[in-house]
């Protein structure tokens, strides 16, 4: 299979399409409107609609609506656009509609910048909406990675019913780099009979959140817990890196900031420090019986993100009281460079705490 | 014995929540009545609203999907631009429409999306107890306008129809009011050409539904369809204000063919 | 020779709202003293001879608590 080269927004856009993405609705948001540009000129080559829509706000109820109908119906924005849109995503899962969104997620609270950003953990991975769902979150390092994650999240929220959401930050929607096109193959997947396409020869189908009796709505919300357990248990992902000898510290760090600790780690083995990472893939479910197992074979944790910390926070909570769990991060859109990361690990093994 | 008037068929036989002289069973009727006569039930979905008529699901015989507050003409395009087969309507109120969905029904008509929107218009917000809308009167006392509308503080009442018509696309708006036969009549009529423009795939379409709320009002329902006479009408005249003719041919994309299951 | 018309009200669908013998130009309907199962007073058929089917209380009715049969001539 030929490689191309390709810019990370656009790559993601042709993956979601050759993946049956086939409905897709957008707004314009700095740093992916590459993606609307693309799917603009692309999808009425391949017979799918496309609508650039009033907000986002509209974007997450198109998406509702054209899910609603049985239709693959997915949406990228930047993180002031994902928040617009929880309000959708809420009323997506609790109306168990299969449905992706892509966060290429930019610096902020507020306007903010448009330089990268892991700032969105906690809206991605503890909700973003009102109420108790989640979305299955999955995180790629790569645009190749992402290029993959694109069948597989359309996969799951058809499987699951179920928001999906894959979280990049503004290195993966504008880098380029070269990549694959796969056709992975997923089991078959159940009708979708539930779908509004017309109440010919069966009684109506109604899709809704709506349950004011709270015997059905503690029921609704029991079935999405279960959902979640069932991720919990199938949908955990992650790259060990560096992990078959022993190592003084482990650094767990996501998406292209991973890349970023690899680098540090070769530095910090030269100076015979020998230093692991974890990189969770899904950040919902969170890898968190791999971070205990990892965790305690290293002096102390360091969680690593372009935030003020996040991620660190499940880190803490995997861990337990069983090791220190320090974090060091950048923010304002300044990806940390290898050598800041060698620094933090260091200054922690001196005694300095973070 | 022949049947000179009964239950539509796309009308679910329950006993609705509404108040006693509420429009909105009217409104509900008639639309049923309409896609009865036009044999459409089988291929609708219809989008309840947050309001009143929250639970429209469960009164028709229908496909429909809920839709948070405001947001129903947006999932009415992500329907039809998924399945322009299936007809697809929008039921909404004055909250849900006029104010928190204005970016979403504007921008809907203008881009002349092809579904029907059924705005109930009854000057107050009905669900939530009382408070002002968009709509309300000037003068009209609410539990949020106690001493009555204040133009000088928040303006006039939005007239949907006329802003709509400012826009160039869409191809059909019409006010009706139900507070008569006669006007019940005439309103039937009027959702009947909405639905069959959409079933012939023409345009955008919206009926603007001129519509009592007793309790909120605080009126006996007979009262307040003399009220609506007298109040109502004058500010929101009951007409045609777009009829559809042939336009150029606008291209609006959509899938290429119905969504296949996954 | 003249129509005859049954006008059948379901009494406890009837939720009291009295639109519809205000709607009748005939007079053929009138709110009980008696109330139903959800305790309105409802609404009930108090002259049918005077009907002439013109349905006006049908329309009226949010809660489709009326039918109107016509009996077909002899």
């Amino acid at each position: 299979m030929e490689k191309v080269l390709m810019k990370g927004n656009e790559a993601i856009a042709e993956s979601a399409i050759r993946a049956g993405g086939l409905c897709y609705f957008c707004y314009p948001l700095t740093p992916q409107s590459e993606v609307a540009e693309y799917l603009a000129r692309r999808m009425p080559e391949v017979g799918g609609a496309y609508l650039q829509a009033e907000s986002e706000v509209a974007v997450a109820n198109m998406v509702y609506g054209a899910a609603g109908a049985g239709a693959r119906a997915w949406s990228t924005s930047s993180s002031p656009g994902i928040s617009l849109m929880e309000e959708g995503i809420s009323y997506i899962a609790a109306s168990e509609l299969p449905a992706v969104f892509v966060n290429i997620v930019r610096t902020g609270p507020g306007l903010g910048g448009i330089l990268p950003s892991q700032g969105d953990y906690f809206q991605a991975v503890k909700g973003g909406g009102h109420g108790d769902y989640r979305c299955l979150v999955l995180a790629p390092s790569s645009v190749q990675e992402a290029v993959d994650m694109m069948p597989l999240a359309f996969d799951r929220a058809d499987r699951y019913r179920n928001p999906v959401m894959v979280i990049g930050d503004g290195m993966i929607g504008q880098m380029m780099e070269p990549v694959e096109f796969k056709e992975p193959k997923f089991p078959p997947l159940p009708p979708k009979d539930w779908a509004t396409t017309g109440a010919k020869g069966r009684k109506p189908n109604v899709v809704n959140s709506l349950y004011l009796d709270p015997k059905a709505e503690e029921r609704l919300n029991n079935v999405l817990a279960a959902k979640y357990e069932k991720m919990k248990r199938e949908e955990v992902r992650f790259e060990e890196y560096n992990t078959d000898k022993p190592y003084r510290v482990l650094l767990v760090a996501y998406g292209t900031t991973a890349r970023i600790c690899k680098t540090a780690i070769e530095k910090l083995d030269a100076e015979g420090i020998p230093v692991a990472l974890l990189r969770p893939i899904s950040l919902f479910p969170f890898p968190e019986a791999k971070v205990l197992e990892l965790g305690r074979k290293a002096e102390f944790l360091l969680s690593v993100e372009m935030s003020m910390g996040q991620m660190v926070e499940d880190v803490h909570c995997a861990m337990g009281h069983e090791k220190p769990v320090y974090f060091f991060g950048r923010s304002g859109g300044i990806v940390p460079s290898p050598e800041e990361v060698v620094d933090a690990v260091k200054s922690r093994l001196e005694g300095g705490k973070s | 014995m022949k049947a000179l008037f009964k239950r539509p068929e796309a009308l679910a036989d329950v006993v609705t929540h509404y108040c006693p002289g509420c429009t909105h069973g009217i409104a509900h009727r008639l639309i049923a009545e309409v896609i009865d006569e036009l044999g459409l039930r089988e291929k609708t979905v219809g989008i309840a609203p947050v309001g009143c008529s929250v639970l429209a699901f469960n009164y028709f015989n229908m496909d429909f999907q809920q839709a948070a507050h405001g947001r129903a003409p947006a999932l009415a395009t992500g329907i039809k631009r998924a399945r322009p087969d299936l007809i697809c309507f929008t039921y909404q109120g004055d909250g849900d429409l006029a104010s928190i969905g204005m970016a979403e029904i504007i921008h809907a008509a203008n881009r002349g999306e092809k579904f029907t929107v059924v705005f109930i218009n009854n000057a107050v917000y009905g669900m939530t107890g009382g408070q002002m809308a968009p709509t309300t009167m000037p003068g009209q006392v609410t539990t949020t306008s106690p001493k009555g509308r204040d133009v000088d503080d928040v303006g006039y009442p939005i007239r949907m129809c006329e802003l709509l018509t400012s826009l160039r696309t869409p191809g059909f708006i019409e006010r009706v009011a139900v507070h008569t036969p006669q006007q019940v009549v005439k309103a039937r009529r009027v959702l009947k050409t909405a639905f069959e423009l959409q079933r012939d795939n023409k345009c955008f379409t919206f009926v603007e539904v001129l519509s009592t709320c007793p309790t909120n009002w605080g009126m006996t329902p007979f009262e307040a369809t003399k009220w609506l006479q007298e109040h109502m009408v004058p500010y929101y005249p009951v007409q045609n204000f777009k009829k559809f003719e042939e336009a150029p041919e606008v291209n609006i994309q959509t899938a290429a063919e119905p969504a296949k299951e996954a | 020779m003249a129509k005859v018309f049954k006008v059948t009200i379901e009494k406890n669908r009837c939720k009291g709202c009295g639109l519809c013998p205000n709607a009748c130009p005939k007079q053929v309907l009138e709110m009980s003293k008696e109330i139903n199962d959800k305790g309105y007073f409802y609404s009930q058929v108090v002259n049918l001879p005077a009907c002439i089917g013109c349905r006006f209380c049908a329309f009226m009715c949010p809660d489709v608590a009326i039918s109107i049969e016509q009996e077909e001539a002899a």
